[in-house]
């Protein structure tokens, strides 16, 4: 798995809570074999109109976001469905940290899977990072070892994330290699398994 | 010696499914069962092919093609889907179980449908295992008391790997459920409104067990009703207590245990109980008593009104941003803040989905056609309501009982099983602006079809909605 350590870069300002994997990336997008090239359908709903027209008023579309690292957003991010298109997405579009006060788990999870990194702030400290970020075309800082984020003005805001996570995001290790070095102890696990619910073993 | 504190359900299949501990704080613990499906593993298998990695227990593991299959013409195969791109999914899954020696219920096979249907019915799901799927609607499989909920197809891959999942455990929340519900109302309704009071992020982090003498009254499929809607709440699964029901439930069923093996399943399954002295992190008491037949009227689970309750205004609620989803959720939904939620005129009814489309449901929704039929009444002019079993098996079980004539001469439609408009990746879906009762579990702006607008509620409500061409009260027939 790709590493994360520093990243830095504009950021963008998505103030709505409860932002859904639906939003994230519409169903449509679900469809592919690949984790590739699903940025197009990023916020589709958001960025297009019916017509498939770009909605300039739509943050990501307006110049002085493009190319955005870093989103800003309102609570409860990424809840609803498991799909891990919504941080392929994300990743594919250049956005590699989200920074809210909360996150649902399966995105939060799947997020580390992916080089990502869900960064929880305060309700105060989203709301001085969500005002800077809305002055437009400002990079801010981000700093996984140091857990800070920095923004334009200089204000630092710490985010929270407990230490494993931290240090497989900044190591970029690979879970099922790590875990099947565990095979010796899964061994253990399904012999007993057999012994004791002998109906459970196929 | 200090008595060592109770243990919840959800601590004891925790504990029981332990294989190693990691010193970053992860624990692994061991998958009992692994339900994939065409949209969340493809991926998944092209890193185990990429890696030279087999699938450790692929009888462990059960696929079936459910969310984006057709909903007619399923005889006709997978290569006469029309859509190419979820045709080349659906044939990809056909190759990947094939290639990992994976047991597999095609599309067409009457034992195929959704997946959270599929599981428990077969007797695959059963108390005190662990179940995880690419979907996060497996918190269904709760209702048997196993730990289940969905995973992303990393994860899914990790399992397919190793049959192991890292995890971090989660805080023991409880819910009692006291009181006996009026008639008309169900396990749909109780969702709804606990969703409504804890809020779509207030089971975040937490494991909800659901308890008391309500949820005891509840039939299985009613406690599957529940615990798939536990995602919803935020919550990571739900779990309900095994008891006789369940046993009843399983008991037969093509996987289930036979003979002297059953008896010594249902020794262990007995002591998947939370113990009398166990600490739950939360708590809360809902009198279901108090639980009025329950929709939604936004955009989030959480927009919930009783049926003789009014449209919200945005301006009554407490902080701004409340105010401001609100008012955007009106606008959206096309309704206006004080009007009655009985006046929001419907052109679509969808009765299905891992929510609610088992046989109960679907015998709920019957009933209400059959006593519109007694007066005289059908499906309303201009409303197109479609009926969509969760499984081959539900179907055929609902023909037997002749259920599918009931819808048929009320003016619904009877397809075939999959999950259809619950989620629209099939042709099943809303036109922009078109307003559908329904009894899936997501009113996400555009989960039905874009710019369309759902309403969540229980299988006879959608069908009274239907009858009466606009969101009613069920209990006008009952
Ligand atoms: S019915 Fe809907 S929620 Fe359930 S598994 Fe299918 S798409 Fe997901």
């Amino acid at each position: 798995m790709r590493k994360f350590d520093h990243l830095q870069g504009v950021a963008a300002p998505l103030p709505a809570a409860n932002i859904d994997t639906d939003q994230i990336i519409p169903k449509q997008f679900l469809k592919t074999v690949e984790r590739e090239g699903l940025g197009k359908g990023l916020f589709y709903d958001f960025r297009f109109d019916l017509e498939g027209h770009e909605k300039p008023d739509f943050v990501l579309n307006q110049p002085a976001y493009k190319g955005a690292r870093i989103l800003i957003a309102g609570d409860n991010f990424g809840c609803g469905s498991s799909r891990e298109h919504a941080p392929w997405a994300l990743d594919d579009f250049g956005l590699r940290c989200v920074v809210s006060t909360s996150f649902a788990d399966i995105f939060y999870n799947n997020c580390f899977q992916n080089g990502l990194l869900p960064a929880i702030v305060s309700s105060e400290d989203l709301h001085a990072l969500m005002g800077e970020a809305k002055g437009g075309n400002h990079v801010f800082a981000v700093d996984l070892d140091a857990q800070t984020i920095s923004a334009p003005s200089g204000k630092t805001v710490r985010f929270a994330i407990d230490a494993g996570r931290k240090e497989k995001l900044l190591k970029g290790l690979d879970a099922i290699g790590e875990t099947l070095e565990h095979a010796p102890e899964i061994d253990r696990f399904e012999q007993k398994r057999r012994q004791t619910q002998p109906w459970a073993a196929a | 010696m200090p008595a060592m504190p109770g243990k919840t359900l959800y601590d004891k299949i925790w504990d029981a499914h332990l294989v190693a501990q990691d010193p970053n704080g992860e624990s692994i613990l061991y998958i009992d069962l692994h339900l994939i499906h065409e949209v969340t593993t493809p991926q998944a298998f092209s890193g185990l092919r990429t890696n030279h990695r087999p699938v450790r227990r692929p009888d462990l593991t059960l696929a079936v093609a459910d969310h984006n299959i057709p909903t007619e013409g399923q005889a006709k195969g997978v290569d006469a889907v029309e859509d190419a791109e979820a045709r080349l999914q659906l044939q990809t899954l056909g190759r990947n179980v094939k290639d990992f020696g994976i047991e597999f219920f095609p599309m067409g096979d009457i034992r195929n449908g959704i997946v959270h249907v599929v599981g428990p019915e077969q007797g695959r799901t059963q108390p005190g295992m662990t179940i995880v799927c690419g979907d996060s609607h497996t918190s269904t499989h709760g209702a048997f008391g196993a730990l289940a909920h969905g995973i992303g197809t990393s994860e899914v891959e990790h399992v397919l790997a190793t049959q192991t999942l890292r995890q971090r455990k989660a805080r023991n929340m409880r819910v009692t459920f006291v009181g006996e519900p009026v008639p008309g109302v169900g396990a749909k309704d109780y969702a709804l409104a606990l969703i409504g009071e804890i809020g779509t992020g207030g089971g975040t982090g937490c494991v909800i067990e659901y308890a008391g003498p309500a949820i005891e009254a509840l039939s299985v499929e009613g406690r599957m009703t529940l615990c798939n809607l536990s995602i919803e709440g935020g919550a990571k699964a739900g779990l309900v207590a095994p008891d006789e029901k369940t046993f009843a439930y399983l008991m037969g069923k093509p996987a289930a245990p036979k003979g002297a093996a059953w008896d010594l399943a249902l020794t262990y399954w007995k002591r998947f109980s939370s113990d009398p002295d166990a600490v739950f992190d939360r708590e809360l008491t809902i009198d279901v008593s108090k639980i009025a037949p329950t929709v939604t009227w936004g955009t989030s689970p959480e927009d919930v009104v009783a049926i003789d309750g009014l449209v919200p205004d945005p301006e009554s609620f407490a902080s701004e941003d409340k105010q401001a989803g609100a008012r955007r959720a009106l606008d959206y939904m096309g309704l206006q803040p004080g009007q009655k939620i009985t006046d929001a005129a419907v052109q679509r009814v969808f009765i299905g989905s891992c929510t609610n489309s088992r046989i109960e449901d679907l015998r709920q929704a019957a009933l209400i056609a059959q006593k519109a039929l007694d007066m005289g009444l059908k499906v309303a002019p201009g409303v197109r309501a479609m009926v969509v079993p969760g499984s081959g098996l539900v179907r055929e079980e609902a023909e037997a009982e002749g259920l599918d004539q009931v819808f048929l001469a009320a003016g619904f439609e009877w397809r075939e099983p999959g999950c259809s408009m619950c989620l629209g990746m099939n042709p099943d879906r809303l036109d922009p602006q078109e307003r559908c009762a329904s009894t899936s579990n997501r009113n996400f702006e555009g989960r039905q079809g874009r710019g369309g607008r759902t309403h969540l509620m229980s299988p006879a409500m959608a069908a009274a909605a239907a009858i009466r061409g606009h969101i009613a009260d069920v209990r006008e027939f009952l």
